[in-house]
């Protein structure tokens, strides 16, 4: 099977967000980048689970600058085949997705896998434009894989509960907490992954129909209002009157 | 025109199918547009959406259209909005609403915002709207520059407003294309409202000790109809199932009350809860981080003041 991982680069999860002094961009200073953990925990180790069960390769995808190299090679040594970067800074989720595309039509790509979403942007719409555009069905949102033959049974997160659906590859699929465990790199994969192809080619032109005008925190909270232990009728009464959610 | 997909389950509407309609008359009123909603698959009362704003309902009633295929519904929504020739596109931001906005984007050639919380602003012909970004962390006001625009919107961002009367259902036609899935089986927890959806929240973490503990959690949520989550730690090892997990890699929650108990309040778990409109925290130790994101903070054993809390819930229930 030929399987695509597409991965993005986001802040670490325990990164202070703030802005530059018009508010219009993210302040990079002294962010740590990691690779989405949704791309990597969940689709790029159950993509590698099944290429070592059933054969196949897995390449990885980014969309991105120079400085995204050693995300990809992260990926590699996890256990990826090789790798692919369009080297451009996009600007918007379809940018990304129009880029992807043009990369993976005429590839043969059996599985597309997505993370369910990215952590920095939180747009979960990346894996469904790609989908559109290479015309195939979709499975968002999957906490379980399991293939047969050419098919494949797929687990569905839905809102309090699970669908079950079986589709036929070529699909395109975004993982979610559930599809595979975390896996760390060992040193055999960190030293192989030098050794493993990564190509860089140019960005396809887009026109991107949405901007960021401006970016803002959240309204900073009053101080915490403590209540005595003892007396949780005085926490009703405030809930109830003061902040009237009972 | 506005147009809002409101999604049906099983035939009903739920609660994010009114507040998009809700959404989507609001900014047609800014726009100086009209709002209709558009129907697909099994429902019954379509017509009521009417009294949420909605002047026209537009029902697609094909059972190939009863579940999911994101393939299918992006093809028939697309359809409707080219013949009905809608400038807003308006969805729930759900499993399935966020399934269908990115390949409408594609077939509509059209700007998309994912996950707005806020009605959209509309000055000089610029339709901007904001989304909660690095898992809430903070707010992005985005600009929409193309003809058609699209819009998910999140859970709990605007109570649903009635404002008219249900209106007649007006049939649909568009081609409905063939699925390439098959849906063996969709189950649902039945009796609990599901946690992006609910409005009371209680959640608890390591402070717990165990997943034994877990009873007065579930009797608190009990009094109070809410729905239970936990911390990451927590479901990472097996103490809670993985869809209660709250937080940056879990599912973000948008309550109007959120109760916290044993939870120390990690940036990760903060961003997933920050958006909540109360928040209670109860632990032990005064210096958690939870405590500076907290509206109300109890410091004291959760293994006493959680029951606690509860009982003063049931009394207060009784006088009201």
């Amino acid at each position: 099977m030929k399987l695509l991982v597409c991965v993005s680069k986001t802040p670490d999860t325990t990164t202070k967000i703030t802005f530059n002094g018009d508010k219009t961009q993210l302040d990079t200073t002294g962010i740590q980048y990691i690779m989405n953990p949704y791309d990597e925990w969940y689709a790029l180790v159950r993509a590698i689970e099944l290429q070592e069960a059933e054969g196949g390769s897995v390449t990885i995808i980014n969309v991105g600058g120079a400085e995204n190299d050693s995300i990809i090679r992260k990926g590699l040594a996890i256990g990826a085949d090789a790798a692919v970067r369009i080297d451009t800074e996009s600007g918007s989720s379809l940018d990304v997705a129009k880029q992807i595309a043009a990369y993976a039509k005429d590839q043969g790509f059996d599985i597309v896998f997505f993370g369910k979403e990215t952590i920095d942007y939180n747009g979960s719409e990346v894996g469904a434009m790609v989908a559109e555009l290479l015309e195939m069905p979709f499975i968002s949102y999957a906490s379980k894989l399991e293939m047969n033959g050419d098919a494949a049974t797929i687990n569905r997160d839905i809102e309090g509960g699970t669908e079950v659906i079986e589709v036929a590859t070529p699909f395109a699929v975004s993982a979610a907490k559930g599809m595979a465990e975390q896996r760390i790199p060992n040193m055999k994969g960190i030293m192989t992954a030098k050794r493993k192809p990564l190509e860089v080619l140019a960005p396809v032109a887009t026109t991107d129909f949405t901007h960021v005008v401006s970016y803002e925190m959240p309204s900073a909270k009053s101080a915490v209002k403590l209540i005595d232990p003892e007396n949780m009728d005085e926490l009703v009464r405030l809930l109830s009157e003061e902040a009237k959610v009972l | 025109m506005v147009l809002v997909f409101a999604e049906s389950v099983n035939g009903k509407f739920k609660k994010a199918a009114f507040e998009a309609v809700t959404y989507g008359y609001q900014t047609a009123q800014l726009m100086g547009l009209s709002c209709a909603a558009l129907v697909l698959g099994k429902a019954a009362d379509a017509g009521e959406l009417g009294k949420y704003g909605a002047a026209k309902v537009h029902h697609l009633a094909n059972d190939q259209l009863n579940n999911l295929d994101s393939q299918v519904y992006a093809a028939v929504i697309a359809a409707a909005v080219e013949q009905l020739g809608a400038q807003v596109v308006v969805l729930s931001h759900t499993s399935t609403g966020k399934s269908i906005l990115g390949r409408l984007a594609v077939r509509l050639d059209a700007g998309s915002v994912p996950g707005a919380n806020a009605l959209p602003t509309y000055t000089d012909g610029v339709f901007a709207v904001s989304k909660p970004v690095f898992s809430g962390k903070a707010f992005a006001h985005i600009a929409i520059t193309s003809p058609v625009k699209l819009v998910s919107i999140m859970g709990n961002s605007l109570p649903p407003a009635i404002v008219g009367d249900a209106v007649a259902v007006t049939p649909l036609e568009v081609p409905v294309p063939a699925s390439r899935i098959k849906i063996i089986s969709v189950s649902r927890i039945e009796g609990t409202t599901p946690l992006p959806e609910a409005e009371l929240v209680v959640s608890a973490g390591r402070g717990m000790k165990g997943p034994e503990n877990w009873g007065i959690i579930e009797e608190l949520a009990k009094e109070l109809g809410a729905t239970t989550a936990c911390s990451r730690p927590v479901s990472d090892v097996g103490w809670r199932p993985h869809h209660e997990h709250v937080g940056q890699t879990g599912i973000t929650v948008r309550p109007n009350l959120y109760i916290a108990a044993g939870i120390s309040g990690a940036i990760q778990h903060l961003a997933g809860v920050n958006s909540s409109k109360t928040i209670v925290v109860i632990n032990k130790d005064p210096e958690a981080p939870f405590f500076k994101a907290a509206d109300y903070g109890v410091v004291g054993d959760l293994f006493e003041v959680v029951p606690r809390l509860t009982e003063a819930i049931r009394k207060h229930k009784q006088h009201a």
